[in-house]
């Protein structure tokens, strides 16, 4: 049978304080286990949680970013559960009145924009980490680590708009551009500073009630979201088409494994036994503030998009890979502004820079070359002082050195020959010797005349202006 | 609405509380008798009135973000049962 998948995405994100969520213990990730815990986030008796001003800042700002309405008033509740992670045995969160409702955002998927809603943004405490000698299953006991305990995060739930895992990646990475853009959260998926579980469910073609869902755990990277989609999506019109029936689970996508297991079957619905948390007080939230907000917000990247497209003619692709991350339409904007041609820098920066930052590993805030930098070269490579090929190679350079362009090219004597008389001899040297290269070309193999450009390239280094080469060698065989 | 042993069974695993064979059948009893009060409670007509989020009439206490010191690790686990290696040593969580 045909299926249409529904999916839906719940993401939290730590958000970028200095202090905790109720606390003023460091957030800082990577700490000694705990060292960063206070009598408050480990829950002892008698203490009194205050909410840190930021957060609540960080998820209006979050909230308007998204398209929410923020509602003007708004509360904890306590969620109840037993697991060690939890000193409290309950997490601080928000239940039936979150800080911000309603809101959506576009995704562009084959071409084609699509609207996700975004059911609800809430403030909450992260808990702690755990550390299983081995695996969960076989481990004698556990230890707790509880320096993550009451870093302030924010969940955001979307609805259940998503049709294909394709498109639950998009999501994914618009949203992590938006929340870096506003500066919320430094996002890293591979520090736990952005988690993603994911609700699935099938339903036959044309149906419009929701089959029974399994939610998905685990998925730690943009690749995992859509490879764990993609494979419970499969399973789970396997268990159907074979006339069984979804069970309502937790399963985790093992990436190792290549595929989702069980966790643990809900077998009493959720009961946290939510109240509301009589030792934090409700915020009212002025509109006045909230407006404030609002104008402080940055340029959002499908604004920005639109904006590199309309001012620098790149196209929608190019426009949406530079914005994707708010580092990266910084740096080119930062190239354009020192000079650089808009098209040449968005060339460079997606080709030879991004491929040397992939290699090394880096983010572009590390990069070696800064944006002026860029920019004096491909200033060299318009004005023909560099071919584009000798531009690479002091790109190179660069990137290793940190040297300047015009430094290089001096140094390592790059400049392009452009002088006629010059590369007249070198033509006429190379033609000399390579008889049979010209009679063959003459018999009509194109292939020929690379050859004999490849040899005066040999000659000067590669220095050569490629089209007075091509030029001269035409004009004399 | 009525309370059952069922639902005092449940109440008592998700609080993890152990309790006795007359246990159940004492607390059924008293939890229906609480229940009954409310329904009393219930006949009052609150169409109209906000739900009570919080009991004093205070709104938006916050502090500024600023990290403080935390506490020295040996105070942090001093209570602790078990730890191990400057962690919280606790039983394994899955059964079986």
């Amino acid at each position: 049978m045909e299926y249409e998948v529904v999916i839906g995405l719940e993401v939290h994100t730590e958000l970028k304080t200095a202090s905790k969520i109720f606390c003023g213990c460091s957030t800082s990730f990577g700490a000694e286990q705990n060292t960063n815990v206070c009598p408050v986030c480990l829950g002892l008796p008698g203490v009194l949680p205050v909410l840190n001003a930021k957060v609540l800042e960080f998820a209006v700002r979050t909230g308007l970013a998204l398209n929410c309405r923020i509602l003007p008033f708004s509360k904890f509740d306590r969620k109840n559960y037993y697991y060690p992670d939890l000193p409290k045995n309950f997490q601080t969160s928000q239940y039936d009145l979150p800080i911000a409702v309603d809101g959506h955002l576009d995704v562009e998927v084959a071409g084609e924009t699509k609207r996700i809603g975004i059911t609800r943004v809430h403030m909450e405490e992260d808990a702690g980490k755990l550390v299983h000698a081995g695996t969960i299953a076989k481990a004698d006991y556990t230890l707790v680590d509880y320096n993550r305990t009451g870093v302030p995060l924010l969940e955001i739930v979307s609805e259940p708009d998503i049709r294909s895992a394709e498109e639950a990646k998009a999501y994914l990475e618009k949203l992590k551009a938006i929340l870096q853009y506003i500066d919320v959260s430094d996002c890293k998926m591979e520090e736990g500073s952005l988690r993603c579980d994911a609700n699935i469910s099938l339903r036959p073609k044309g149906e419009t009630k929701l089959g029974t869902k399994a939610e998905i755990k685990n998925l730690n990277s943009f690749k995992a979201v859509q490879k764990g989609l993609e494979y419970e999506a499969l399973r789970q019109a396997e268990v159907l088409d074979e006339g069984g029936r979804i069970v309502q689970e937790t399963r985790s996508w093992d990436d190792a494994r290549g595929q989702t297991v069980s966790l643990r079957s809900k077998e009493q619905a959720h009961d946290y036994r939510y109240f509301p948390e009589p030792d934090l007080v409700p915020m009212v939230v002025d509109s006045t503030w909230v407006e404030d907000i609002r104008r402080s917000l940055p340029e959002l990247p499908d604004a920005r998009q639109a904006r590199l497209m309309k001012e620098y003619g790149l196209s929608g692709y190019d426009a949406g890979v530079i914005t994707a991350s708010r580092a990266m339409a910084d740096f080119f904007d930062a190239t354009v502004a020192a000079g650089a041609d808009a098209k040449a820098a968005a060339n460079w920066i997606m080709g030879e820079l991004s491929r040397h930052l992939n290699a090394a590993g880096r983010e572009i805030e590390e990069c070696p070359v800064a944006p002026g930098q860029l920019a004096a070269l491909i200033d060299l490579q318009a004005k023909g002082t560099v071919s584009g090929k000798i531009a690479k190679t002091v790109f190179e350079e660069m990137w290793a050195s940190g040297k300047d362009a015009a430094v290089i090219v001096k140094e390592q004597g790059l400049v392009q020959i452009s002088d006629e008389g010059e590369v007249v001899a070198i033509v006429e040297k190379v033609i000399a010797a390579n008889p049979q290269s010209v009679a063959d070309f003459k018999a009509g193999k194109e292939r020929a005349l690379g050859f004999l450009v490849g040899q005066i390239m040999k000659e000067t280094k590669g220095r050569a202006n490629p089209e007075l080469v091509n030029k001269l060698l035409r004009e004399r065989i | 609405m009525k309370i059952t042993r069922k639902d005092v069974e449940q109440v008592a695993l998700l609080s993890r509380l152990e309790l006795g064979e007359n246990d159940v059948e004492k607390f059924t009893g008293q939890l229906n008798a609480i229940l009954d009060y409310i329904d009393v409670l219930n006949k009052v007509d609150t169409s109209g009135v906000e739900p009570t989020a919080h009991v004093l009439p205070v709104k938006n206490v916050m502090r500024a973000d600023e990290a403080r010191p935390s506490l020295p690790r040996e105070l942090a686990l001093a209570n602790a049962p078990e730890q191990e290696d400057g962690y919280f040593k606790v039983p394994k969580i899955l059964e079986g």
